[in-house]
């Protein structure tokens, strides 16, 4: 009960996140990027929910429209690093010729740190969303595919499937409509694990300068800006920080919550549970 | 020595209360050796483990009893009192050794720890008690074997071993939960034969828990029949054996070999699944799966009554209504007589 | 086990190629002449034509890859583009503050998530556990940029504790060392606390419903020792495996976390180098960065396989 509760929190945040950076310029006149110089600084009012920053832009403006970036850059790179990773682990996971080069390339990639992957890759791109997108996709593929691979090997010789095969069925057919199925929830929570990772990386590299262009307004180039001013503004901090940590706390609950939900290894758990409470205790 | 009086043992689940043990009363004198005896779902494990107070809590609650050992009732003692009765006063062994003993420690390790929890030796003396209970227990080069692994020794040693740990304290009684099941037939034998020795060395009470009535037939002088959380039968074993006076003792009789008997006799199993503890049957609980059961089984909730001298079972059968009906249902399988 | 050793280490020469490659690839990902790029629009033809020299650019791909691999076998990662220094005596001379950041952070993590893990678990039926879930949900969800930025706020600007720049090495003090270390290592460490934390919990939680649990009871031993000794030895096992998986994250960290406290360590050379579009120094660092990581994850399982009895003598 409670947990539901908890899934439809981040389901209810995110999608307020998401309606509110859409809709944006359709309930607020102030642009995002409206500059006055008198309005330096100011500490968060009725007027300035969140403050203004040091050129007198509106800081709650910047932090809604600044979800845009995060929140496209978080699900391209998600599905992304979904697809790359899903075909790549159903391939490694199905076929025992392709799995060995796929896995050592794997084994390669995940010699890296991801955000340190990320880092130097965008270091050679140069740093646009597109750019950043291939960057932290690049990055996060690897983990997935190694899940989907291991989630392959569990049900690949289920008997079922076996059976599949005898009835002539393609290798094609098999691996999309009896093998991926039977996958989908671990690839859905690590789908959304990689949404939180991506957005947290992004911010990280546009926090480091590196990342999406400092005129645009995304949380991470937020901070880089608001950072000398640390003392003076906290709010100019506090609040882009927030905008992050919501949305990314959202997305882990529900990875959480999907996971919870969907696993058969926690229902199965459970079941045994309450067998072992009738049976055995009774 | 040990006497339990009117224990109930009840578990919250999320289905509901269980009640795995309701009402039972026995007592063990010392030196003696009771076989507890069930089907799994019997409340014999919960039963046992009370004793010790060894069940997990919560879920599980004793809304009522006693367990009195030399007079001191264990459902009233101090976390620090139970600590020194657990393994000093009674010990105990389980049904898989393997997953009994903790699979990164040595053996020495483990049965060391059993013996400096209640003496206060040091570290040398307690290794030379370790070998010789080793010994006791019959295992060959037990200095070698005190820096083995769990994961190396055979079920049997391991069995072997976990004796050694109940025996380090000299408790007063062994409760052993289903000792043998997890081992080999050839296996099983020895370990019954080693827990006969301790008795006879040691004068430990022993509680037999398990579902092979086989296994008490050796070692018991007195079996408790459990059913759904009750006692249903209670005697010496030779009344449970030749005068059986409950309909659920003589399937479970039915349902396993005997040496005793031509061996030309065939094996039946109980019909049926234990019942649902959260909403146990109207009546006898055994009613569903009773061949026997008349209409009036349905509606009386039979207590335990005397049959002979400390013989007791729970059933409202009379003599010779059970001892035709089984004549008659013997006759249908064997001969095909109608009922 | 020594089997297993030179099994796991033959692995690690598919690993070490692909490492080559991406690192070898990074300066040729980038769109247009990577000497362009680096000397700027309006350098003579002259220069560019000796930096493609000294960069090897001037000859076929393939022939550039195997002779990189032959110099970094031998010990040259090349010239820093920027000051002329071989990369490998600047990466050197960088390794002390990220070592030192590094390990003060590891310690932090060990001494503040092992307690955590056991109050969690020895209270777990009370509101610690939910509440310790919830704090290590929210422990991965902030970004250590921020949390080091909420940090400075708190610490070293309202209520001066702690300095929020600078290093100090360790032969000019071990006190003012580890003072000025205190709050980067904190930040780097937060974010893992609350994953080998949980992992802890996990393991223990497992392990505390095992049948020798029980026997440990039963033998009379007390509850705190039970919970230290036999749950917590069992649940150190699957814990190791996060270890990858923090250093990763560590390493990662020190990027950032060196760059907000002018730590001049590796990670900040990597920023600046980026900045100064100084491939062979990037090229350097992301491949020690590799390396380090790869051995680390050699080391894990090989004590993974030492800590189970049950791996370590089959």
């Amino acid at each position: 009960m409670l947990k539901r509760k908890r899934n439809l929190l981040s389901i209810g945040i995110l999608l307020l996140i998401t309606i509110a950076t859409i809709t944006a310029s359709l309930w607020s006149q102030t642009s995002p990027s409206f500059i006055d110089p008198t309005l330096r600084l100011l500490s968060p009012s009725s007027e300035h929910w969140f403050g203004t920053d040091h050129f007198g832009r509106d800081i709650f403006i910047r932090t809604i429209y600044a979800a845009r970036v995060s929140l496209i850059v978080g699900a391209v790179v998600a599905v992304v690093a979904t697809f790359l990773g899903t075909v790549t682990g159903l391939i490694a996971g199905y076929y025992k010729k392709a799995d060995s080069i796929i896995m050592r390339i794997v084994d390669g990639m995940l010699a890296f740190p991801a955000l340190i992957l990320a880092l130097a890759l965008v270091a050679a791109l140069g740093g646009s969303v597109a750019n950043i997108i291939i960057a932290l996709g690049f990055a996060f593929w690897p983990i997935m595919t190694r899940i989907v691979r291991a989630a392959v090997l569990q049900v690949k010789n289920v008997q079922y499937i076996e059976a599949a095969k005898t009835t002539g069925a393609s290798d094609f057919v098999i691996l999309t409509t009896y093998i991926l199925p039977n996958i989908l929830s671990p690839i859905i929570v690590q789908g959304t694990f990689t949404f939180a990772r991506a957005i947290l990386a992004e911010a990280a590299l546009s926090f480091l300068g590196i990342g999406v262009n400092p005129t645009t307004p995304t949380w991470g180039n937020m901070l880089q800006e608001a950072q000398i001013y640390i003392s003076m503004a906290p709010w100019f901090s506090i609040f882009p920080g927030l905008g992050i940590v919501l949305t990314v706390l959202a997305l882990n609950m529900l990875g959480d919550g999907i996971r919870d939900a969907f696993d058969p290894h926690a229902k199965k758990q459970l079941k045994k549970r309450k067998k072992v409470s009738q049976q055995k205790y009774a | 020595m040990l006497e339990v009086k009117n224990l109930k043992a009840y578990i919250d689940t999320p289905a509901g209360i269980v009640k795995a043990v309701d009402d039972v009363s026995f007592s063990l004198k010392a030196g003696e050796t009771i076989g507890i005896v069930g089907e799994s779902g019997s409340g014999k494990s919960v039963l046992a483990l009370s004793l010790m107070q060894l069940n997990p809590s919560p879920p599980t609650f004793y809304p009522q009893g006693e367990i009195l050992l030399e007079g001191k009732n264990l459902l009233h003692l101090k976390e620090k009192e139970l600590r020194n009765l657990r393994g000093n006063d009674i010990a105990m062994i389980f049904q898989d050794p393997m997953s009994s003993l903790n699979p990164i420690f040595k053996i020495g390790t483990q049965l060391m720890e059993a013996i400096r929890t209640h003496q206060n030796i040091n570290r040398a003396e307690a290794k030379k008690k370790a070998i010789e209970l080793l010994k006791d227990v019959g295992i060959s080069d037990p200095e070698r074997r005190m820096n083995d692994y769990p994961h190396q020794l055979s079920g049997g040693m391991r069995q072997r071993v976990m004796i050694a740990i109940a025996l380090a304290g000299k408790p007063k009684i062994l409760i052993a939960d289903e000792p043998t099941t997890a081992l080999d037939v050839t296996i099983q034998a020895q370990i019954l034969d080693l827990m006969k020795d301790i008795q006879k060395k040691y004068g430990t009470a022993i509680i037999i828990i398990t579902h092979d009535l086989g296994v008490v037939a050796q070692l018991a002088d007195k079996i408790v029949v459990m059913y759904s959380g009750r006692i249903v039968e209670e005697g010496k074993t030779e009344d449970i054996f030749y005068h059986t006076a409950m309909p659920y003792t003589w399937s479970l009789l039915r349902s396993m070999p005997r040496i005793d008997t031509s061996s030309r006799e065939r094996l039946i199993p109980i019909q049926g699944q234990p019942p649902n503890l959260v909403s146990p049957p109207k009546g006898c609980n055994f009613n569903p799966r009773c061949p026997f059961a008349t209409a009036d089984c349905l509606k009386i909730d039979p207590s335990l009554t005397e049959r002979g001298a400390g013989h007791y079972a729970a059933c409202i059968l009379s003599e010779k209504t059970f001892e035709e009906g089984k004549l008659q249902l013997e006759n249908f399988e064997t001969k095909g007589v109608p009922l | 086990m020594l089997q297993y050793t030179i099994r796991r280490l033959f692995s690690l020469i598919p690993v070490m190629f692909i490492v080559s490659i991406i690192v070898f690839m990074i300066i040729h990902l980038t769109p247009g002449n990577p000497a362009h790029l680096i000397l700027g629009e309006d350098a003579s033809e002259e220069s560019i034509k000796q930096l493609e020299e000294q960069l090897g650019l001037d000859q076929p791909v393939v022939m550039q890859y195997v002779n990189w691999v032959k110099d970094i076998v031998t010990g040259d990662f090349g010239q820093s583009v920027y000051s002329s220094e071989p990369v490998l005596d600047i990466i050197i001379g960088r390794l002390g503050p990220t070592f030192s950041i590094t390990i003060v952070s590891i310690i932090m993590i060990l001494v503040i998530s092992i307690p955590i893990a056991i109050a969690a678990v020895w209270k777990r039926n009370t509101l610690i556990d939910p509440l310790f879930i919830s704090i290590s949900l929210l422990g991965v969800s902030i970004p250590e940029f921020w949390f080091a930025m909420l940090l400075v706020l708190g610490f070293a600007v309202s209520i001066p504790l702690f300095p929020v720049a600078g290093y100090i090495p360790m032969a000019d003090g071990i006190f003012q060392w580890l003072y000025h270390l205190i709050l980067p290592s904190f930040v780097l460490a937060a974010v893992e606390i609350g994953l080998v934390a949980r992992m802890l919990r996990d393991g223990m939680l497992e392990s505390v419903n095992q049948d020798y649990i029980r026997t440990a009871r039963a033998k009379g031993v007390k509850e705190s020792i039970v919970l230290m000794k036999h749950v917590f030895s069992n649940a150190l096992i699957p814990t190791t495996t996060v270890i990858g998986a923090m250093v990763a994250g560590l390493l990662g960290g020190t990027v950032i976390i060196e760059t907000m406290f002018t730590i001049p360590g590796m990670g900040q050379l990597l920023v600046d180098s980026i900045y100064r579009r100084d491939y062979p120094i990037i090229q350097g660092v992301i491949l020690f960065i590799a390396v380090v990581y790869v051995i680390v994850n050699l080391l894990v399982d090989l004590l993974y396989t030492f800590l189970d009895p049950r791996i370590r003598y089959d």
